[in-house]
């Protein structure tokens, strides 16, 4: 084993109430490496997230952490209440202390130093989510979760996201462990893909995900077809496309 | 120095507005309205409770506040009934009940309209050092677990996620708020505390660029709001507790006309992002 293992849940599962949530999960993250959890609602996947850092407790297997494991967090959704004065500045050392170069070098590294005076209620998605990046960032994480990284992002903005998260392994060597439900995009530097449905349906790389039987089984043909994946280069997308008639 | 009643519902209520006002500004950020009102009214139960057991009113308000919010910690977990409707049902009956068991005290006569609307004229030397070591008391817990409480309010799932304890902090400022109610019911009475909480926080709202300038701003706009009301109901002869929640309202409204747009962070219609 070359690289650390960050996190490794094995045959990990959390019930509630006599109900299972999510069982049999096999999963480990070393630094530099992308993790995709992917899957419909309900199907386990924050389940699964949350029981990697620590916020739930699994019911059934185990889950070791590197000691002193620090997490860098980037939500689904914030919705922050106008009746909270916040500016990107303050957003910045919400969980911890950091001195005013700090932020503006985690604000610059995504491209957002211009928004550092601005009240978060008044930034676009994208600007928001560029801004989280920088929050989860600064705190120089070990590993970092996104979940649902580009919802509510419009397409050049989700490319866009995904260079940054590609940035960030390479340049920091953190582990990333992303969520999405929107199965038509994977970022193709995602080293493991799991797809969940209450346990593992299958596993792999992106390209062998896409097609496994269990995953059209779970997807549909439909989105097997329309699953993409994001690569780096795209200058040869129109190569070898053929036209049925 | 503090030998007249005056002075000391000055000093009294001077000390109670410091600490309203950040506190305040959580029950604002963290829609806590209603349940702040629903552990004031349970404020008089309280009263009914200690002079029944003979024990310390402040302590008997602070615990039977701090149990109605337990009460409804455990019942929202039954997901049931609708956290508004829980609110209403332990807001009214908590008031009810302490009213029927304020009619069953015989050897007792109990003042009730100081107990609903306040009498902070009556504050002694006593009720004054309760409030002031209370009061640091509160100021110091907030002090010290700002940032946690903070960032709990943001967002719960990215506090936990990063190692913090979001349920504590609801639990930390459940506390404070019973603690708050224990030490104001005698200045302004159970039906105008939360007022007392909002309406400076909510007036600081617009006039504060972060977190931490509005509880100070709204730390100090409580003070305008305890000297303007009383010496307004010393002037005109007016209730006094009363007076001190319309003066806080006469400089939200005043506040409104202060033009946003000069301030930091303008609002954005319908809540979306521009």
């Amino acid at each position: 084993m070359d690289k650390q293992k960050l996190i490794t849940l094995t045959n990990a599962g959390v019930s509630r109430g006599g109900r299972s949530l999510v069982e049999g999960v096999d999963l480990s993250i070393s630094r530099g490496e992308i993790v995709t959890l992917i899957g419909p609602n309900g199907s386990g996947k924050s389940t699964t997230a949350k029981m990697a850092t620590g916020v739930l407790k699994p019911t059934s297997g185990t889950v070791t952490r590197m000691p002193g494991l620090k997490i860098g967090y980037v939500p689904q959704k914030l919705t922050i209440d106008w009746t909270l004065p916040l500016t990107v500045d303050r957003l910045m050392t919400l969980t911890g202390h950091f001195s005013h170069p700090q932020v503006e070098m985690a604000l610059e590294a995504v491209g957002a130093r211009r928004l550092l005076g601005a009240a978060v209620q008044e930034l676009s998605g994208g600007e928001f989510q560029r801004v989280l990046f920088a929050r989860a960032m600064i705190r120089q994480p070990d590993l970092l979760v996104l979940d649902e990284p580009v919802q509510g992002v419009d397409f050049s903005g989700e490319v866009a996201l995904y260079e940054l998260v590609r940035k960030i392994r390479d340049t920091t060597n953190a582990g990333i462990l992303m969520i999405s439900h929107d199965l038509h995009v994977v970022m193709a530097e995602t080293d493991t893909v799991l797809c969940l449905n209450g346990h593992v349906c299958c596993r792999g790389t992106p390209a062998a995900v896409k097609n496994s039987p269990e995953y059209r089984a779970l997807f549909g043909e439909r989105a097997a077809q329309t699953l993409a994946i994001y690569e780096h280069h795209h200058d040869h997308e129109h190569e070898g496309h053929v036209h049925a008639h | 120095m503090l030998t007249d009643f005056f002075s000391r519902a000055l000093v009294a209520g001077i000390g109670l507005a410091l600490v309203a006002g950040p506190l305040g500004c959580f029950v604002v950020w963290r829609r806590m309205a209603y349940f702040g009102d629903t552990m004031a009214h349970s404020a008089l139960l309280g009263v009914a409770l200690s002079l029944i057991l003979s024990i310390n009113m402040t302590a008997g308000v602070f615990a039977v506040a701090a149990l109605v919010a337990g009460a409804l910690l455990i019942l929202q977990r039954q997901a049931t009934l609708s956290t508004d409707a829980l609110l209403g049902i332990l807001s009214h009956s908590s008031l009810a009940v302490g009213l029927v068991l304020v009619g069953f005290l015989t050897t007792v006569r109990v003042d009730l309209m100081g107990f609903l609307f306040g009498d902070i004229l009556a504050v002694s030397m006593e009720d004054i050092i309760i409030i002031y070591a209370g009061g640091i008391a509160i100021l110091a817990i907030l002090f010290f677990a700002w940032r946690p409480l903070l960032a709990s309010t943001v967002s719960a799932e990215l506090a936990e996620a990063e190692g913090l304890h979001p349920e504590a902090s609801r639990l930390v400022l459940m506390i404070l708020m019973a603690s708050v109610i224990a030490i104001a019911m005698k200045l302004v009475g159970v039906m105008l505390i939360t007022s007392l909480l909002i309406i400076p926080a909510a007036t600081a709202r617009r006039l504060s660029a972060t977190p931490e300038q509005m509880a100070v701003v709204a730390a100090i706009l409580g003070v305008i709001a305890v000297v303007g009301g009383l010496f307004g109901s010393l002037t005109w002869d007016t209730a006094s507790g009363p007076s001190i929640v319309v003066m806080a309202l006469i400089v939200f409204v005043v506040s409104l006309a202060v033009p946003v747009k000069r301030l930091f962070g303008r609002k954005v219609h319908n809540g979306s992002y521009a």
